[in-house]
């Protein structure tokens, strides 16, 4: 068996817990301006209404849940806090009641989407080279092959689950590939995915044991890939090395857990939301099926209009920021989706326009932390649509009450009833 | 005209080589690139122009007349 120091077999008995719990309030809200939350249903059912009320009545909203967090809805406000790290950490990137200590920065608990400079600039550099659109490009065949597989499966059915049958598979099988993960494994991926962006709000211990559950995964992983090294991202972590030796056992698993979870339910979601669109807009879906070259375009409308992702930031220090007076530690909700339907950054800002053909969206972020697998999420989206639409170019919704949105900082559709036509 | 990009702005989104591949390549980490001397033939300026307004990090810069 090799050994690796680094990665011990036996279980570490787990250290004090450092950071900064809130009380967790839940509940409805009850003004959105002063009581926000992206946990409650009204949020995930169809934000974007009380963002573009937000954006006019209050631009830059507050809540005292999750410790205090403040919600910027314009996009000029969006913009400059991806972009000044200097006043704004990514310590900690899933707003929650935890804060992680301040310790943990600069490089923290995912890096480099939780890694702030200078750390950040040479984890991010390590990962780069594999997530170029022409390394991606590598697992295109198999991604289309993949996608017509599950077509084929749904041979007889007259219903289907768009989200649950067809967009959650894609991007679990590609990162499980990538990673050099079994492939079986699959559905405990989605279980980590859910643990992680949506058990927020549960009772500490609770939330404690989920994430390591995903953590002793990985670690039994990393041993799997130390025993028998593999031409994959897993092994290519485990030997790589940062200022002139190989990493701290946390970034390798940190960096593995953020590939898995970041890959998983944002294409998912971005999949979902474009075919949900679709099978509501027969002129669109039809539009699409007789110009095939258009979907480069539509798909950067889908993007934008359905932007799947919102991170946080915390701040670092008090500070009077455009108007309000946020304090160090508050979390700052960075919502692309909102920036994404900002009048003032956009034409008809509201409506879902194909063939936009300017359209200088945020929804893979802005600036140092632009979103990693952004190259691989626009394959997996592309792939994903073009199949469908050559497999199965009318479809409807088959019941637009059953369909369901997921709850939290990525949103998409979970349960997408479509009727084959 | 002459496109031009800002390795200071630019973080790899690749939007200009998406839309104008002619004119722009990746770098092995992805950033963007004008491929050779950056000039801009008459039949790609549509192209070159799409790239600049959609570039996220508003990160390219066309310069010159005709």
């Amino acid at each position: 068996m090799a050994v690796d120091d680094r990665f011990p077999r036996v279980p570490v008995e787990a250290g004090e817990e450092a950071g900064t719990r809130n009380e967790i309030i839940t509940g409805p809200v009850r003004d959105w301006a002063t009581d926000f939350s992206h946990l409650e249903p009204e949020w995930s059912a169809d934000p974007y209404p009380i963002q573009d009320d937000l954006r006019q009545r209050c631009p830059i909203a507050h809540t005292e849940r999750f410790g205090g967090a403040w919600l910027p809805t314009r996009y000029d406000d969006v913009a400059a806090i991806a972009y000044d790290t200097d006043r704004f950490s990514s310590r900690a990137i899933i707003m929650s009641n935890f804060r992680p200590p301040r310790e943990l920065a600069p490089i923290g608990g995912s890096p480099p989407i939780s890694s702030d400079p200078p750390f950040h600039h040479d984890a991010r550099k390590l990962l780069l080279g594999a997530f170029t659109k022409q390394n991606v490009a590598r697992q295109e065949p198999a991604t289309r092959a993949f996608c017509h597989s599950l077509i084929d499966s749904f041979s007889g059915r007259d219903v289907v689950d768009a989200a649950h049958d067809y967009a959650q598979h894609i991007p679990v099988r590609v990162i499980a590939n990538m990673l050099g993960f079994p492939p079986e494994d699959g559905p405990q991926f989605r279980e980590f995915v859910e643990d992680l962006l949506e058990g927020i709000n549960l009772p500490p211990d609770e939330r404690r044991e989920r994430v390591s559950r995903l953590f002793d995964y990985l670690l039994a992983q990393v041993h799997a890939h130390i025993d028998e090294p593999r031409d994959d991202l897993t092994t290519y972590l485990i030997n790589a090395e940062l200022y002139g030796r190989k990493l701290d056992p946390d970034v390798v698993t940190g960096a593995m857990a953020l590939l898995l979870i970041a890959g998983i339910d944002t294409s998912w979601s971005a999949i979902g939301a474009s075919l949900w669109h679709l099978a509501k807009t027969p002129g669109d879906r039809e539009r699409l099926v007789a110009e095939p070259a258009l979907l480069a375009t539509a798909m950067e409308e889908f993007l934008r209009a359905y932007a799947p992702v919102t991170m946080a930031r915390l701040v670092k220090e008090d500070m009077h920021w455009h108007g309000v007076d946020m304090k160090a530690d508050d979390w700052i909700l960075l919502s692309f989706p909102a920036a994404n339907r900002d009048p003032a950054q956009f034409d008809q800002a509201g409506e879902i326009v194909i063939d936009r053909a300017v359209n200088r969206h945020a929804a893979f972020g802005l600036g140092i932390h632009r979103c990693l697998g952004s190259h691989l999420a626009r394959m997996e989206l592309r792939i994903a649509l073009e199949v469908w639409l050559e497999r199965i170019p009318a479809f409807s919704l088959d019941d637009p009450g059953a369909v369901t949105w997921s709850a939290g900082q990525i949103r998409g559709p979970r349960a997408l009833p479509i009727r084959i036509d | 005209m002459e496109v031009k990009i800002n390795p200071e702005l630019c973080q790899g989104h690749g939007r200009c080589y998406d839309l104008a591949d002619r004119l722009f390549g990746a770098d092995d980490e992805g950033y963007g690139q004008v491929l050779g001397d950056g000039t801009v033939p008459r039949e790609e300026a549509q192209d070159a122009n799409l790239a600049v307004l959609n570039c996220p990090e508003q990160a390219i810069e066309l310069l010159g007349e005709e």
